[in-house]
């Protein structure tokens, strides 16, 4: 009856990394006044025991649809139209609900953008991190106020035993973000998905949720899925990227080869726009024009306006994704072109 | 206006200069009985023609305050704010306007900041309604607005289109042209990109850059995103709970900051490329103070790796680069000094103490 009853299988990989969560051929429709749109189409990807996997893209992409959707949590107008997500091996497309619930917490943990819309402001913050103990390990208000207050010290809250009982906007925006995080992984979820975690928070306020997420994926040996639209963050955090653009996965792999050598032009373009040490007044490059809406996706390759390296058979034939190097994978017909190139202007024809 | 581009001017030839400007605002009482809350304590800095200011810190230390302030919006308590030879708080009618005219600014969200119910064409137009001296005939206004929108990369049809059927590039271009529409000698940018995407965030940056190279046009842009801030300007100053801590040139600051809270800064921002990030990242313990009661003496103390009890007891000092034993670098173009300076007992004294040496260089 229970969800330990299941059958757990243990995903082990080659390498001896665990499979945690494995996303294939991901499709999330949304209904819209004008029909139904494809937010997400055919997004794939995996994350692993102890390791981080940053979902990357910019405003659109569809890089939180592809998350809401692992987590239960789309909107009521949005639905997965396909694809499978084995969180533990365990398929959770199409569970049922109350199935859901019991995994909520337990098995996934999220962290939203926005810890104060995300926190109820009428109650105090040791109530609503206490509230998974009693909902799913049965406790009593007082032992689950006792687990909130080691938690809050878990997570760096000082003298949390006074601070238990205040209400969220008594906090700041970084201590919210570290109590929203202590909710998210109470129950010691083995998937942990941070949604743009430190977007709203300033620099110094970052680096030390950073420092954070990446002490408790160590101790809890969790898989991460961190969502954000900052290369650098990706770059110092993750082990692995998924790039998004317009709803299908550009180019996944190792951060590491992926940025070092992409073999999407999307994903090539991006590493061109940031400002790393460029000349003062330098041109920087930019990707011409911007994403396409959802109800605009051209039929072939989602990002044949924008690519320089666009021909005929980007217009006719939507390229799928294939391995370019070991472990990384790309969704471009040139893609050993834009691999061996060190500027997209040398390969422009 | 059409001053030719000077890159990196001389401070001493300031367009708009700032003294000691204070701020306060009335708010509820706090935890502690005070119910005035400090956004701006001395801020002293200049903005010469044709160059730009960076101003650079976290939220509310006192950047938009600031940026109020030389809109006119807020008057300050005490301090001086002088354009070319004349303070806009002294003025009145003609004076003041043509004064308004001169400053103008462009806002971070392209979303909020333009009326949906208007078209492009008259958000663009509508400050000569109010400066009715500028373009007198309909002739002229018109020819002015295409200029204009072709000079942000707009198309002239793009006029008549409402701003909900522009994407955030190209309302922030909308409100750039809109800055523009009055021949400002400064432009204040207020995170002009931050709610762009990084694709688009690049092909607003080159507008700007190439605007002033046009028209040159001073620019004071706030952000907090350093490694735009570090592109684009000349000098910055770094604010810190309603004070300037550290000014300079940029590459000074950036690469030999001599204040620790710029030095955290800095070490805290992420790195793309491995081989700049640093062998050893400084986190700041704590968090930032409430304005309402900061600290003695120096106000990062509480923070700081390097507070001693001097720092509670004293305000700190300006201390130049020279003065810290470093070897103050000229402008490079026009070699003087970039006037590098920060308000601390215990400056840094190298990159290493800054925690910026990179990992791949350190031995």
């Amino acid at each position: 009856m229970t969800m330990t009853a299941l059958p757990h299988t243990d995903h082990t990989t080659g390498d001896g990394r665990q499979t945690v969560l494995e996303v294939d051929g991901l499709n999330v429709d949304i209904r819209t006044p004008q029909g139904t749109v494809r937010a997400v189409s055919g997004a794939g990807f995996a994350a692993y025991a102890g390791q981080t996997m940053a979902l990357l893209g910019e405003s659109g992409c569809g890089k939180s649809m592809t998350a809401k959707a692992v987590a239960g949590l789309l909107d009521p107008i949005a639905h997965v139209a396909g694809g499978t997500i084995r969180l533990n091996g365990r398929e959770l497309a199409g569970m049922a609900e109350r199935d859901r619930l019991k995994i909520a917490g337990t098995e996934l943990g999220i962290v939203f953008q926005d810890a104060l819309t995300a926190l109820n402001p009428v109650y105090p913050v040791g109530v609503q991190i206490g509230e998974s103990f009693r909902i799913h390990r049965g406790m009593n208000r007082r032992q689950a106020r006792s687990e909130a207050i080691a938690l809050m010290g878990r997570v760096g809250i000082p003298e949390p035993e006074s601070r238990v009982d205040a209400y969220p906007h008594q906090f700041s925006g970084g201590m919210r973000q570290r109590i929203l995080i202590a909710m998210a992984v109470a129950l010691g979820p083995r998937l942990l998905i941070a949604d743009e975690p430190t977007t709203a928070l300033d620099v110094t306020v970052q680096a030390q949720i950073m420092e954070l997420l990446r002490r408790l994926r160590t101790e809890e040996e969790m898989a991460v899925v961190l969502i954000t639209h900052d290369l650098a963050v990706v770059a110092e955090e993750a082990d692995a990227v998924t790039v998004m653009y317009a709803g299908t996965v550009a180019e996944t792999g190792p951060v590491d080869q992926v940025f070092a050598r992409p073999a999407h032009p999307y994903t090539r373009g991006l590493l061109d726009s940031v400002p790393v040490n460029a000349e003062r007044g330098a041109q920087l490059s930019s990707i011409a024009g911007s994403p396409p809406e959802l109800k605009d996706i051209p039929t072939g390759c989602v990002y044949q306006d924008r690519c320089p390296l666009a021909s005929a058979i980007c217009r006719a034939e939507r390229p799928a994704l294939r391995e370019v190097a070991p472990g990384q994978q790309a969704a471009c017909h040139f893609a050993a072109q834009v691999q061996d190139s060190t500027t997209l202007q040398e390969t422009r024809p | 206006m059409n001053t030719p581009l000077n890159h990196g001017a001389d401070p001493e030839d300031a367009a708009l200069r700032v003294t000691d400007v204070t701020k306060t605002f009335q708010v509820a009482r706090s935890a502690s009985g005070n119910n005035r809350l400090t956004a701006l304590d001395g801020v002293s800095l200049s903005i010469g023609r044709g160059e730009t200011l960076g101003l650079v810190g976290e939220s509310g230390c006192g950047k938009s305050t600031l940026a109020r302030t030389l809109m006119l919006l807020e008057k300050p308590d005490s301090g001086t704010v002088d354009f070319e030879g004349r303070d806009p708080f002294a003025l009145r009618g003609k004076d003041l306007l043509s004064w308004r005219r001169r400053v103008q600014m462009v806002f971070q969200d392209p979303f909020a900041s333009l009326n949906a119910r208007m078209t492009a064409g008259q958000i663009i137009s509508e400050p000569w309604a109010t400066h009715r001296g500028l373009y007198k005939t309909p002739r002229e206004r018109e020819a002015r607005l295409n200029e204009l929108l072709q000079l942000v990369g707009l198309r002239p049809s793009d006029a008549r289109k409402s701003p909900q059927e522009f994407s955030g590039g190209q309302r922030q271009r909308i409100g750039i042209a809109r800055a523009l529409a009055l021949n400002p000698d400064l432009i204040i940018l207020d995170e002009p990109v931050s709610a762009l995407d990084l694709s688009v965030q690049a092909q607003v940056l080159n507008l700007l850059n190439d605007l002033q190279q046009k028209l040159g046009v001073s620019y004071l842009f706030i952000s907090h995103d350093l490694s735009v801030v570090r592109h684009v300007t000349d000098r910055v100053a770094v604010m810190y709970l309603g004070r300037v801590i550290e000014t300079g040139a940029t590459e000074d600051v950036f690469e030999r900051p001599l204040h620790p809270y710029t030095a955290s800064l800095m070490s805290a921002s992420p790195r793309l490329d491995p081989a700049t990030r640093p062998a050893e990242r400084i986190v700041l313990r704590g968090e930032l103070p409430s304005p309402l009661d900061p600290p003695s003496g120096c106000r990062f103390r509480t923070r700081c790796w390097k507070a001693q009890d001097i720092c509670a007891e004293q305000a700190p000092p300006r201390v130049t680069a020279a003065e810290a034993g470093r070897v103050a670098l000229p402008l490079p173009s026009i070699g003087a000094p970039s006037g590098h300076a920060a308000e601390c007992h215990f400056p840094l004294a190298d990159r290493a103490e800054a925690g910026l040496a990179a990992g791949a260089t350190t031995a």
